[in-house]
């Protein structure tokens, strides 16, 4: 697939500001990253775009009654069944169009792209069975996971996103258990397994290249999986001026690398593009690790060894990744 | 039954499950979703193969579980589509979640329930252990007594459903009705095309956002609107009393429907919620649901051909519940039994003795009412039971003091 769309920065904004697809006054923590993941999504949208979220911050952030954040089409039902709700609108739009309802109705649009947003705990966990059905089924929508790596919304619970020695509340750091002793499961591979047309990371950090992986998701022929990678400042205990910042640190020390998988090709992009063909570039794991509260116990001599274990599956991830890239 | 036969059909020799799947061939559906489980999978087998040979113009989204199949024909409905599906038992209890999200969105989808007994232990065969335990969900239930009722409540559905904008769960007995193979009379499609239409999405209007437009309430980017926000303790209260409200606003649209339907196909099913059998001059009667009381009926013939004055109520409607006009109904009488293909544990008694009692309780004449809790997993009850369920209740004539709850047919 090959994405004549490039963004403009400044036809974006401007396009944001006459539309205003996703009001600010929403109650996103200062730092979250998912509003800035929302935003860019929007900014990709080549036609109409209809939402369908899962349970979690987004949701519950954007749409307190009698208010809502969305000027484009929204629905939620639950937490683990985005994706099916996703499947039934993808079929219903097909089926409606095919029989040329609404043709006639000046109040009505079929001709619209479907977004399916869920976060790590709706997707990694409780949705991962609805998104696998949908997947198979080949569901012509764009699933994207924000992953800000627990159950934020609940108050900081540990999922199958949590890396490893975060301290959540289900993962505190105790005398015995320090954190979470168990890895981030590998939700990339899982859903590039699905053999669909387009999957691909990203990091908001990086819009230019976050914009046109959405807009590409868009223009897939059949379902397009995005990753996308959310601070939390809340959850992390880092500070919220250093959202961006941590966004770029995780590409830049390999935490979550950048690349695409089309029709199963893997392509590397942007700064793990670089660190690929320069390895010196590949920052050490503490420079990200160090900004967030979630790590502190990890830096405490004792415990220093969670750091080079932390460093070590980190860099047996990412050389799975250059072998599939073909470094 | 009036058999007033005003348009030609077909007579086609149908089990339950086929009857519901010809309903929903005929009735103008876009979207079906649904899982297999036995015993309701007939249903999903021919409209898969109606889609496979292309005699259904609808998308058929075959899900990974009964909890996307509802999902997903949630997610339809509310993007402007008809939408079916169908489930039974374990199924349905898998759906527990979505039912209250179903009917609380006011997203008017058909569902056929094929009752079946829940696990544990594991068991295909039929009580309503299924959908009774789905009662509170907020669907409009109606229960059939065998397959021809099944085609007919699937194509009123669709109206009733729309219309009253709440989902409509139209059950019939596992087994007993889904897989028993009995005369269907089968409308012309053009007839019962004309008699469902195509889905009509409601319009509403959202001043603060749009004025004095009605616009479509559905996912439309021309008129956007958030379904399914986060309600809480300001709103939440006031949207559930509304819409307990509107479910009983439902019945006179649940009345008109069955009264159009009953003009095109000559099958009137008055006075709708519950029909009554020989009980104009009968001093007791067993009410209940389904199936049961077809035999039901045999045996008050039998009784009153020995002379005892016995009838029968067939409750249709469960959901909403015809108190008044059961109240009305139940207080000529001298005795009244429940019959329960459910239990309530802990409760006192099934769901449907606790409904009628409670509905009779602020009755002026209150007859003593007994409950037969009877055919779980399917456990059969020949006439001969039945018979003595009647002498129980006229034996209560004399000596209203009887246990409230009773079994029937169970080893002791």
């Amino acid at each position: 697939m090959q994405a004549v769309w490039r963004p403009d920065i400044k036809e974006l904004a401007r396009k944001e500001l006459e539309t205003r697809p996703f009001e600010s006054g929403h109650r996103l923590c200062a730092g979250c990253g998912a509003g800035i993941i929302v935003r860019q999504i929007l900014m990709a949208a080549r036609k109409p775009v209809v939402w369908i979220n899962a349970t979690g911050c987004v949701e519950v952030a954007t749409t307190i009654f009698p208010y809502t954040s969305w000027n484009v089409p929204w629905a939620h039902n639950a937490f683990e069944n985005a994706a099916a709700v996703g499947s039934g609108v993808e079929a219903a739009q097909k089926k409606l169009k095919r029989a040329g309802r609404f043709a006639d109705d000046p109040d009505v649009e079929l001709d619209y792209d479907i977004v399916v947003l869920g976060g790590d705990g709706g997707t990694y966990d409780i949705g991962l069975q609805s998104l696998s059905g949908a997947l198979e089924r080949r569901h012509k929508f764009m699933y994207v996971l924000y992953d800000n790596e627990a159950y934020m919304n609940t108050g900081i619970q540990r999922s199958g996103g949590t890396p490893f020695g975060a301290r959540t509340t289900t993962t505190p750091v105790g005398k015995v258990i320090k954190g979470k002793p168990l890895f981030k499961k590998p939700i990339m591979d899982i859903v590039v397994a699905h053999q669909i047309p387009y999957a691909a990371t990203v990091s908001p950090a990086y819009w230019n290249d976050a914009v046109m992986k959405f807009r590409k998701g868009f223009e897939a022929e059949g379902p397009a999986f995005i990753h996308a990678f959310s601070t939390c400042p809340l959850g992390w205990g880092s500070r919220p001026e250093d959202t961006v910042k941590l966004m770029k640190l995780a590409v830049e020390t390999c935490v979550f690398p950048l690349y695409e998988v089309i029709n199963g090709e893997y392509r590397l992009n942007g700064p793990s593009l670089a660190i690929a063909k320069n390895p010196d570039k590949k920052k050490p794991v503490e420079e990200y690790l160090k900004l967030q509260g979630r790590f502190r116990h990890m830096f405490k001599p004792e415990n220093k060894w969670m750091i080079e274990k932390f460093q070590e599956w980190v860099d047996k991830q990412w050389e799975l990744l250059l072998k599939k890239a073909g470094f | 039954m009036q058999e007033l036969k005003k348009v030609e059909q077909t007579m086609l020799a149908l089990n339950g499950d086929e009857a519901v799947a010809w309903a929903v061939k005929q009735s103008n559906v876009d979207v079906v979703a649904a899982y297999p489980i036995t015993p309701q999978t007939i249903i999903v087998e021919r409209i898969s193969e109606f889609y496979h040979n292309g005699e259904i113009d609808i998308e058929f989204i075959k899900v990974e579980s009964e909890h996307s199949a509802l999902s997903a024909s949630w997610g339809a409905s509310i993007a402007g589509a008809r939408a079916f599906t169908a489930t039974a038992a374990n199924g349905l209890a898998l759906m527990w979640e979505i039912l209250y999200i179903v009917a609380s969105t006011r997203a008017p989808v058909v569902m056929a329930v094929v009752n079946r007994a829940l696990s544990a232990p594991i068991n295909i065969h039929n009580d309503h252990s299924d959908s009774m335990g789905a009662r509170d969900a907020g669907w409009i239930q109606i229960y059939s007594e065998d397959a021809q009722e099944a085609y007919d409540n699937t194509i009123m559905a669709f109206r009733i459903a729309e219309e009253a904008m709440f989902p409509v769960m139209v059950t019939l007995d596992g087994f007993t009705i889904s897989h028993t193979l009995q005369n269907v009379l089968v409308l012309p499609d053009e007839v019962v095309s004309e008699f469902v239409g195509e889905r009509k999405v409601p319009r509403i209007k959202l001043p603060m956002i749009y004025g004095e437009k009605e616009i479509p309430l559905m996912l439309n980017p021309k008129y956007p609107v958030s379904f399914g926000p986060l309600d809480l303790y300001d709103y939440y209260f006031e949207h559930k009393v509304q819409q307990n409200e509107a479910m009983k606003a439902s019945v006179p649209i649940i009345e008109k429907v069955h009264r159009e339907f009953a003009e095109i196909s000559g099958r009137s099913y008055e006075p709708v919620h519950f029909i009554p059998y020989r009980t104009e001059d009968a001093d007791v009667i067993l009410v209940g649901l389904s199936s049961t009381m077809s035999v039901v009926k045999k045996v008050v013939d039998e009784l009153r051909e020995e002379g005892k004055k016995v009838g029968a109520i067939r409750l249709r409607v469960f959901r909403p519940f015809p108190a008044e006009m059961l109240r009305k109904e139940l207080s000529k009488f001298s005795a009244v039994g429940v019959l329960d293909r459910s239990l309530s544990f802990g409760g006192e008694g099934g769901p449907v003795f606790t409904e009628v009692r409670s509905a009779m309780y602020s009755a002026q004449s209150r007859p003593p009412i007994v409950d037969f809790v009877y055919g779980l997993g399917g456990r059969e009850l020949p006439p001969k039971l039945i018979k003595k369920a009647f002498e129980d209740v006229l034996a209560m004539k004399e000596e209203p003091e009887t246990p409230v709850i009773k079994y029937l047919g169970v080893r002791e």
